[in-house]
């Protein structure tokens, strides 16, 4: 098929069809869901790439040094290391909840989609859960960038209406008399999600709390993990 | 304006499927395109909100019914044409037109990690008087623009209390139109979950807003 004649509207109906089909749920599923992705968007995207390399719009070593950015340099271990610290650390968990910017920034967490931070403290009367219901804002720096889901009509659209039965899709139960409060990412201000310290971690170091803190909990679709009886105190 | 984007509180849109273990990217153009999007961006040819608000225009059924890097794709495509970055022609081609002259990028590799550590602040220094302050209620205005707004179908006409002020931001219903920045205070905004959704929500449950000053008149 001569993919280069098509236009764009007949590669997203294309597109609609691989879309449309539910995100998979095993990585047996992931792989037979990738294949049926369009090709075409590869040969797009390298054939666009080609064209802004040859009018300098844009530099491919620049390209090349974002790419590294968002795989490697940035990702939940981050947000992992400021939940840690601020168990670990009192004083420091005052200003992470005072002053979040600077807090994180302390930490090296700093770049664009961490601007402007605000960390909310999860508590035996509160559970909190970030959404952004008009696209897909996130902490990159210390969260890096979002997984499919958190961008993805289901959640963006019932976050904010079901936040209970989104929690439970994730495995959350949250009791009825405490509050689930959800924070939609309308302006350019990030959220990260402190979760409570789990029982038993007593005397655990930083690096061992860190191992504990999962991506979801930061987000507030989940807990962190308990501590396995190896690395119990 | 009421696009597709505006999803909060829609109900049928199925199943949440996180992936297990999920990779950054699935293919490499994933990244190529998130990567192209960002060192375009550095020619300010447009602002955060034009952005947004082009792919908020894309067509309905091709915003819900693509992913997230499909969509990324379709809006580089419309800002680039739009902004005379290149024509829809060296887009379908894939090579620049006859006679083109060769431009600098502004956004070179020994420059990323500036870029990156610098991020995009939207907060002004500029001294702007807050119109409300913590603890007052507030009602968001039943507003319903044709253009760029970050005021929330299923928030408007409601009644909440500020929590926070978090200090001057520029506002993207103007700067969508380059209309100017308008800076002004953005809060917390705090609503009852029943205020929003009726008696089927949880009595304790709240959703936390953020609103700028023009989006709020006193309750």
């Amino acid at each position: 098929m001569d993919v280069t004649r098509r236009d764009f509207l007949t590669t997203a109906a294309t597109a609609a069809s691989g879309a449309a089909v539910p995100a998979p749920a095993s990585p047996a599923d992931a792989d037979h869901d990738h294949q049926a992705l369009p090709s075409d968007l590869t040969l797009r995207v390298k054939s666009l790439e080609s064209l802004l390399v040859e009018k300098g719009l844009v530099s491919r070593p620049a390209l090349d040094a974002l790419v590294d950015i968002y795989e490697h340099k940035i990702g939940p271990r981050n947000g992992a290391r400021v939940v840690a610290k601020a168990w670990s650390d009192p004083e420091y968990k005052r200003r992470l909840l005072t002053n979040s910017d600077q807090a994180i920034a302390e930490l090296g967490f700093v770049g664009q989609q961490g601007e402007h931070m605000v960390v909310v403290e999860n508590t035996p009367a509160v559970h909190n859960m970030v959404v952004c219901t008009l696209c897909s804002c996130y902490p990159w720096p210390t969260l890096g960038l979002p997984p499919l889901w958190y961008k993805s009509a289901p959640y963006r659209s019932r976050a904010v209406i079901d936040p209970r039965g989104v929690l439970r899709e994730f495995g959350v139960d949250i009791p009825e008399d405490v509050e689930v409060r959800v924070w939609d990412s309308t302006a350019e201000i990030r959220f990260l999600v402190l979760p409570e310290r789990p029982a038993g971690t007593e005397g655990l170091s930083e690096d061992a709390l860190a191992a504990l803190v999962t991506r979801n909990s930061m987000i507030g679709t989940g807990k962190p993990l308990a501590p396995g009886l190896g690395t119990k105190p | 304006m009421n696009g597709p984007h505006d999803m909060g509180g829609m109900q049928t849109f199925g199943p949440i499927r996180p992936e297990k273990d999920e990779p950054v990217f699935h293919a490499r153009w994933e990244g190529r395109i998130m990567a192209i999007f960002a060192a375009l961006g550095t020619w300010q040819k447009w602002n955060l909100d034009v952005s947004r608000q082009t792919r908020e225009l894309l067509p309905p059924a091709q915003y819900v019914s693509l992913n997230y890097h499909q969509l990324r794709y379709a809006q580089v495509v419309e800002l680039i044409a739009q902004n005379g970055l290149a024509t829809r022609a060296e887009i379908e081609r894939g090579r620049p037109a006859k006679g083109t002259t060769k431009a600098v990028p502004p956004l070179t590799a020994d420059k990323v990690p500036s870029y990156w550590t610098a991020g995009s602040p939207k907060s002004r220094t500029v001294a702007v008087e807050p119109k409300f302050r913590a603890g007052q209620r507030v009602r968001t205005r039943n507003m319903n623009p044709t253009t760029h707004t970050r005021l929330p179908r299923y928030a408007r006409g409601r009644v909440g209390i500020i929590e926070q002020d978090h200090g001057v931001f520029v506002l993207p219903d103007t700067n969508a139109q380059r209309l100017g920045e308008n800076p002004q205070h953005v809060y917390s905004v705090r609503f009852l979950a029943r205020e929003l959704w009726g008696e089927q929500a949880n009595p304790k449950d709240t959703v936390i807003i953020s609103m700028w000053d023009d989006y709020l008149e006193l309750a």
